[in-house]
């Protein structure tokens, strides 16, 4: 699930180790030099990496389209093109509409907080002190955690015999122990409680990454012309630090809209499709229902979704470089 | 405000931060070696020993047969991330260093793939590897896995090879080396510092990937870690010692690999998002 999603478009390798040369950090046309290999060779190098991404992401999703048309079932062994009928059977479904508000609910809530927390850390973690180092890793660690993991922690964590409600009990706030993962409006928000805890953490590493390319001749500038630390976060941080905070929360909010694993094993989409998202709805369809065919449809509905969150994101990102000049 | 109180606020905040981070996992390793009888009574224990057991460890791997998910696991997951290694290196190298035609293209390629929704190519896959009777194999899974992991080592290598000065390759050219020779012995050792992110993500990514290994793998034979912890159930209630034992044998190593290696997976994942 979230493995994708780290990928970064980049310009700098972020290698400070290295020794940089006078083209090094150039576009990638200048980083190449001709004459070296024949283009041929230069061609034949990126065939297998060409030939894994066509196989394995390409071919599948131009592949999903297709079937989006057909009525395609394991069941009933059909296998024709029905043009526009899944679609139209999308509309009406409304389990999946319910699938569709509770993903784009969670992706909202999550990115936002994961985004406005992973930058107060990351504020905190710019500043050097001791220990840094451990703290560093230790933010690390609920990220490296695999999200059955977490999943199974949270589960445990949020039980009726577990240590939220103890807590809870203890402190008198509330008379007896909460079923949260058992209600319809507590199941969701405390999924979204265990996928903000999962990737705050590193959402502020990104951003603490982000904050260190600042030159710190700024921040004196600032200090010198009496500007208050206040004035020196709004006026100079973070407008600064905007490009890679709303790459960082595209790429946050595309990992969360395709939210599998948590749902999935925490409530299995329950109750009462309270935690339903696109993805899990849509395997139920394709693995349960064997409904291929119509479970396309729907991850095609899903991709188009994603399209437009990325495009809404590309659109500010663009118009702030713009300003930038 | 005056300096002490600033400075205990900011050491609050920092506590605070790492409790967050790290007390969740730890209540599941003190959970995993609590009897059943502590789990099940009414006020926690934040310690679990004296009175602590190794019980939920023992029905991990003899009574739950744990053992060969972890070695499905190892077997899928390094396989994919060496295989994924070399042809990320092949085409890292290829962008970064050689006159490849329509190189933007290919990036642009490489970062839209990396966005698709793994739900959207679920169903082709598995009726592709149906026909070519890849269901329920290592083999199978570990060419998934490798789709999967690529763009994010291409992207992380590219970034590495293209900060390495060209002189470099060009004193490889002068005393004869061809590009594959280069890459191998003047291009890799340089760039290690990107190799060992680009490795650990890539391996991280396909130890804790879910959806596609249930849905392509079907029996324990061949199923992995997470599909393990995702099946895991009791019998009459939910095994919950059991369920943290086994959490913490498939975490703990990830932990240790993350705290080692630190600084050189957060350079691997911040590379260029930061200035994009």
């Amino acid at each position: 699930m979230t493995t994708t999603a780290k990928t970064r478009p980049g310009r700098s390798g972020g290698t400070e180790s290295l020794p940089r040369g006078g083209r090094g950090d150039g576009s990638p046309r200048t980083g190449g030099h001709r004459g070296v290999a024949p283009r041929g060779k230069a061609l034949l190098l990126v065939v297998p990496m060409l030939a894994s991404l066509l196989a394995v992401s390409l071919y599948p999703v131009l592949r999903t389209i297709w079937l989006a048309f057909r009525n395609t079932s394991l069941e009933i062994q059909g296998d024709q093109f029905t043009g526009l009928a899944n679609a139209r059977h999308l509309a009406h479904d409304t389990i999946f509409a319910k699938a569709w508000r509770q993903t784009i609910e969670f992706t909202a809530v999550t990115t936002l907080a994961e985004t406005l927390l992973g930058l107060a850390i990351a504020l905190a973690l710019a500043r050097t002190f001791r220990g840094r180092g451990f703290v560093r890793a230790a933010v690390l660690v609920p990220w490296a955690i695999p999200t059955v993991v977490t999943s199974r922690m949270f589960s445990w964590l949020f039980d009726q015999n577990g240590l939220v409600n103890y807590v809870l009990v203890k402190l008198h706030l509330v008379s007896h122990a909460v079923n949260f993962l058992g209600s319809t409006s507590l199941a969701l928000p405390t999924l979204m409680l265990a996928d903000i805890w999962k990737t705050t953490p590193f959402m502020a590493l990104l951003l603490l990454a982000g904050l260190q390319t600042i030159s710190p001749t700024l921040a004196e500038a600032a200090r010198i012309d009496g500007a208050s630390a206040w004035r020196y976060f709004w006026r100079v941080r973070l407008p600064l630090l905007m490009p890679s905070l709303l790459v960082a929360a595209l790429l946050r909010a595309l990992d969360a809209f395709r939210v599998f694993d948590l749902p999935y094993v925490v409530t299995g989409g329950g109750p009462a499709s309270s935690t339903e998202t696109m993805s899990t709805y849509t395997y139920k369809t394709m693995f349960s229902g064997l409904e291929l065919g119509y479970g396309s449809a729907m991850a095609t509905a899903m991709f188009i979704t994603e399209a437009i969150i990325a495009g809404v994101f590309a659109l500010f990102i663009v118009r702030r470089l713009r300003q930038e000049g | 405000m005056n300096g002490g109180v600033r400075r205990l606020s900011f050491l609050i905040m920092i506590v605070a931060i790492v409790v967050w981070s790290l007390f969740p996992f730890l209540w599941q390793v003190i959970t995993s070696f609590e009897p059943d009888a502590d789990l099940a009574g009414s006020a926690p224990k934040w310690l679990p020993f004296p009175g602590g057991t190794l019980q939920h460890y023992r029905n991990v791997f003899v009574a739950k047969d744990f053992g060969p998910y972890i070695v499905n696991s190892v077997i899928v997951d390094v396989t994919a991330t060496v295989v994924a290694l070399v042809f990320a290196a092949l085409a890292a190298y290829s962008i970064a260093r050689l006159s490849l035609p329509g190189k933007g293209a290919v990036l642009g390629l490489v970062l839209v793939v990396s966005m698709f929704p793994q739900i959207s190519i679920v169903t082709p896959l598995y009726q592709i590897m149906q026909r070519l009777h890849l269901l329920d194999t290592y083999q199978g899974l570990s060419g998934v896995y490798i789709g999967l992991t690529l763009p994010l080592m291409v992207y992380i290598l590219w970034g590495h090879f293209r900060a390495i000065p060209v002189e470099i390759d060009e004193a490889a050219k002068i005393d004869g080396a061809g590009p594959l020779r280069s890459l191998w012995s003047v291009i890799i050792p340089v760039a290690l510092p990107g190799v060992v992110p680009a490795v650990l993500l890539g391996f991280i990514a396909s130890w804790n990937e879910l959806m596609l290994a249930l849905s392509f793998t079907t029996s324990p034979a061949h199923q992995t870690v997470p599909v393990g912890i995702a099946n895991f159930t009791g019998l009459y209630n939910i095994p919950w010692g059991d369920m943290a034992a086994a959490s913490v044998v498939v975490t703990v190593p990830l932990v240790v690999l993350v705290l080692i290696f630190q600084r050189r997976i957060v350079e691997g994942v911040t590379a260029g998002a930061v200035k994009a």
